[in-house]
This record gives C-alpha cells, structure tokens and sequence, in this order.
C-alpha cells in the first residue's frame, strides 16, 4: 500500500464548505451522565467537521491521528479536566500535552470548542505567520502548556510537571497522551520509569493506541506488544478502555489519581481516521489530505451520526 | 590548590568552579523554594552533596537517562520550578540536544543548563567525554544564553543572574583549575565583555577558563613591547558586538581563546566581525579535529591554549 500519493492534491479552499463552527464548551457539571456524554458525542462530531476542513484548507495536516484521538481531547477538555480559559494562570490547574503535536489541528479544534482560543483563529491553520503551527507551540498559544511535534517530548516533560505537583503538594493532574507509534522512542521508557519509582500518582499516561504508524502498522514495525505489560512493569496502574467512548473515558479519568498510589497508564483502543468509513484503520490516512469530494463525503458522514 | 596554569605562569591558587556552583545553588534554594536540582546520576560529579544533603527532596535524579532529564527540567518549569539541570556537559548537549531546543530553548522555559566538566576537563578519558561542541552548537539555537565564566566570582554571578532571568540559559562550569580572574566589584551582565586590560596593538577575546591565559599572554606580549587588550566575553551568545567592532577598529586584529573547536566563540566572533569591521583573526582553541587522550593540561598545551601558544598567533597576527 503506498502512503506517498496524493499527499498535497490541488487544494482549493473555495470549496471547502462554509462551517459554522458552534462552540459548546464544557459539558454542565451537574448534568446526568447521559446528558455529559451526549454533549461530548456531539462536540466530537463538530470538532471533527471542522478539523477535517482546516486540514483540506491547508493542504496538510495528520488526519488519520487526529481522528483516532479527538474523543480523548473533547472528553479530557470539556469535562475531565479542572482547567477553564480564565484560570490558564492558577498553578494548579490541570494540565495536558498532546505529544502527538503532529494532530495539532485536532488540538486547537478541541481548544476552540472549550473556549480557549477564538473559533476564527482555526482558519489561520498552517497559513504564514499563524500562532497555530503544524505542531502545538506553548509560547504561541496561552493554553498549549508544552511544545511538541518531534515524538518522546511530550511525557518526560509531562512527568517533570507531575513531579512539581507532588512537591508542592497539589491535587493537580496531568495528562499526556502519547501515540502508539510514538513509544518506539527510548526517551519515553526513562519518563515511566521516573513516573513509576517517583510514584507520581497524580499522573495520567494516555495511549492512542490506533495500531498505525506513518508506514505501517506498528506490530509490523517495531511491535509494542505485551504493551499492557510494560507499563505495569514500568510502575503504572494500567486501564484499557474504548477511546471512542466517551463514557469509558470519563470513568478512566475520574480514576485518577489511582487509590494505589501508582501513575495510571490509560490505554485507549482507537482506530486512526474514526469513523470515517474509507479512512477508518486504513494506513494511508497518516496524512494524506482529502480531495474535496472526500470532505463532503465524510461531513455526509459526520453529519448522520 | 596551588599551581601554574601552564608553563611559565606564575604561581597562583587555582580553584574548582564546581565549589562555586554548589554554594551558588544552595544559597539560591535556601531563599527561594522553586530552585530545584535535576540531575543524570551526576550527583557527584556535580558535586551536588551539600545540596543534596540540604534539600533531599528538591533533588530530581533521573539516573542515567539525559534526554528524560532536560525535559523533565521542562517540566518542572511547567510546573512553577527553577530547575537546574546539570550534567557533564558532554551528555548534556550531544545527548539531549533535540531537548535542548524544543523543550529549553523553543519552549523559552526559565530553566538552568549547567554544563559540567566541559571542554577536555576529561582528558584522559578521551574525545567521547571531551565537550569540546558544545559552545558551537548551542550558539546556534536561537533564544539561548550560553555562558562560560572565567572563575568562581562570575560562575557564582551567572547562577544568581540565570536564576532570576525568565528564560533558558546554558552555563558551563569549569572543573579544572582556574585563578581568581575578575575585578573586585565586578557584576556580570549577559552580551557585556569585561575588559581585562587596555591595550591598542592587538585584541585577546577569550571565554571560560581561556581567559586567565589570555591575560598571561598579554603579559609575555607587553614583555616583547606589545600592548595586547584583552576582552574576557561570558557570553559566547549574546556577544558584545559593540566591544568587538570597538577592538577590531582600535587594534591590528583580534585572536580568539576558547577550550573548545574554534567554531564556538571564533566563530561567533568571525560572523560579526566579517560584516560590521573586518578584521585579522587568529583562532586558538581546538581545530577541526577529535582531541587526544590526555590530561587536560597536557590537551591545553597540545593545542596551544596557554600563554605561549596564544602569545604566538598574536605575533602571527602582527607578522613578527
């Protein structure tokens, strides 16, 4: 299977449709649980709609990862986390960084839905001299709270700023999700062996574990299996959840910190390109960027969901 | 300790910069409580004892894991801390460098890079422990201090400033010997060389422990009648380019003195130079090539890092 066609096709954003992008913000925090988890199934659907047009926009971006783990960002942003625009400055607000950067469209998207950033800001994706980079930059964005795209960053800086907390004593959290494909890198093995001696149980380890890497998939690659396993080795309380499942989630988040003391590793089973029926686990979708006929098929789709 | 600091030099009392560190650390953990140490294991080598022994809980050793540690010192920023990161400055840079520039440099973190043992502090144990890179590479990444003080005084100096600039700032402190270089009163301020002595026939610019050997040389030059200034630059980046463009218009041209490739602080030098005064250069430091294995002050002789050696190309310079 080639990866390689079709990477930058004719892009003409004059077709892209016109999205009326409505920012939810977080789900109501006294709301039946029925009512949260539609709220989330919904910010989904339209962070989606828009993610996927920014990307035809630009003529790049990682639409197959940024699909797999926008469920885990509506849910951690919208409802899991204790952080809100007016209290970026509160040191103990819970943080999160997507060491993924490359899905960074799937970020600022989540972002804007959660009223972090302007909604008109996403059209500025990848444009020149645009605060919002092919990766996520913390001097560029008040809430991005670290600086990503080249893989196996993300956590041992997550795991620094869980280790301040345990310091001072907070009840903050900190999440990062890391790609399946990204645990290749030996840089995140040092940060779970950190995590688990230094017990940093106010730290939540994410895994978009959608089986895809740029090439190919990752048992085909460098297998991560017995993936479980290892992180309990490492010191990590591990759950595996549906990480399109809003709900799942919710109870995998509310989890933590863990009774036992020990970091939680959440690996959540994914498919790169969800739930887009040509590009769903279909490796070719790393970042191919979608012809404007593929758009308005998956907004067709988005839309009877 | 009492020794020369190379042939010919007077006796003199030669001091660890790692003991200046250690006592600047503490001081600065003891009034204020986001000052953190993250360290590689090097609790040693970093002669992190009486921190470690003061503030147990403000030590943050990761083991032997270097790129873990820079971004775990990010990380602690993240979170409210000063972190200074320490390690031999060759794992620190080669090591982590990718963390070096996204986490520290890119990211604008207020943490402290505090390179140890640099240079060819690590004779003996040959050019894969020599840190001979490190000024030329880390001068290349943009939104980065890279300081080499000269003595105990302005290592102290650079800790106290880094501590308190919101920004990242790598610092490499010096294990070998060095003499007490800077003037009583002296304050050091970033991109601000300090003139050591006036002079108007040839300029000495030297960073690190480079510079006390600068000033021997100057004496071996006044001694065959040439007045040499010399220029002591803290800062390999910032560089005081008004202080350069100033000597290379004042004086025949300038020689460089680094304990590290020339392509650090001559390079630096050269680039400003070639565009706002050109002038003669000469590079003393360490060539386009591995070091070999032997002590450091043997390495320094070697490459004519010394009085001698950099007294000759200024006369080379001159053309006498």
């Amino acid at each position: 299977m080639t990866v390689d066609e079709d990477l930058v096709p004719d892009v003409r954003p004059e077709v892209v449709p016109d999205d009326a992008f409505t920012v939810l913000g977080r789900a109501p925090g006294e709301a039946p649980r029925a009512q949260v988890v539609a709220h989330l199934t919904e910010a989904a659907r339209l962070v989606r709609r828009r993610d996927i047009q920014m990307v035809r926009a630009a003529g790049l971006g990682h639409i197959g990862g940024e699909f797999s783990v926008i469920d885990i960002l509506v849910t951690l942003y919208l409802a899991a986390m204790n952080v809100s625009p007016d209290q970026l400055g509160d040191p103990d607000r819970d943080r999160f960084i997507l060491s993924k950067g490359h899905a960074a469209a799937a970020l600022y998207t989540t972002l804007a839905m959660a009223g972090f950033l302007p909604p008109e800001q996403l059209g500025t994706f990848m444009q020149p001299l645009s605060q919002l980079n092919g990766h996520p930059a913390r001097t560029k964005i008040a809430a991005v709270e670290a600086s990503t795209g080249p893989l196996g960053h993300g956590l041992p800086i997550a795991v620094g700023t869980a280790f301040a907390g345990k310091l001072d004593g907070s009840a903050r959290r900190t999440f990062v999700v890391v790609g399946d494909g990204e645990l290749q890198e030996g840089s995140n093995w040092e940060a779970l062996m950190t995590a688990g001696n230094h017990r940093l149980s106010h730290l939540c380890v994410i895994v978009d574990r959608n089986r895809l890497q740029q090439g190919a998939r990752v048992a085909d690659t460098n297998d991560l299996e017995p993936l479980a396993d290892k992180l309990a080795a490492f010191g990590m309380d591990v759950v595996e959840v549906d990480g399109h499942d809003h709900g799942a989630l919710l109870d995998a988040f509310a989890d933590v910190p863990a009774a036992s003391g020990r970091p939680t590793a959440v690996i959540a089973h994914t498919d790169k390109g969800h739930p887009i029926s040509f590009m769903s686990d279909n490796v070719a979708w790393h970042h191919k960027v979608p012809s404007a006929e593929q758009v308005a098929q998956a907004l067709a789709e988005l839309e009877n969901r | 300790m009492t020794a020369t600091t190379d042939a010919g030099a007077p006796e003199r009392v030669l001091h660890d910069c790692r003991d200046a560190w250690v006592a600047t650390l503490v001081e600065l953990a003891e009034a204020d409580d986001r000052v953190v140490a993250v360290v590689n294991d090097s609790v040693g080598s970093s002669k992190l004892g009486p921190f470690a022994e003061r503030f147990p809980d403000r030590l943050v050793n990761v083991g032997i894991a270097e790129q873990d540690m820079v971004g775990v010192g990010a990380g602690l920023a993240n979170g409210g801390k000063v972190p200074f990161v320490s390690a031999a400055s060759c794992f620190l840079t080669a090591r982590a460098m990718e963390q070096v520039k996204v986490d520290a440099a890119y990211s604008q973190h207020h943490m402290v890079l505090v390179g140890q043992s640099p240079g060819m502090a690590y004779g003996e144990l040959g050019p894969t422990h020599h840190s001979i890179e490190d000024l030329a590479w880390l001068r290349t990444i943009p939104g980065l201090t890279v300081a080499a003080p000269c003595d105990p005084a302005e290592t102290a100096q650079v800790l106290r400033w880094a501590a308190a600039h919101d920004g990242p700032v790598f610092v490499r402190v010096a294990r070998m010997g060095v003499p007490d270089v800077v003037p009583e009163g002296y304050r050091f301020e970033p991109g601000k060389a300090v003139t050591l002595r006036e002079g108007a026939d040839v300029t000495l610019v030297a960073t690190g422990i480079a510079v006390s050997r600068a000033l021997d040389a100057a004496d071996v030059l006044a001694a065959e009648g040439v007045d040499a200034r010399v220029l002591s630059m803290p800062t390999v980046k910032p560089l005081d380019e008004a202080a350069l463009v100033a000597a290379a218009r004042e004086t025949a041209g300038i020689v460089t003195v680094e304990e590290a490739l020339t392509s650090g602080l001559g390079g630096a030098v050269a680039e400003l130079l070639v565009t706002r005064q050109p002038a003669p250069m000469r590079f003393v430091g360490v060539p386009d090539t591995f070091a070999p294995t032997g002590s450091v002050q043997w390495l320094l002789e070697h490459f004519g890092i010394t009085a001698a050696g950099i007294a000759a190309a200024a006369r080379d310079l001159l053309g006498r």
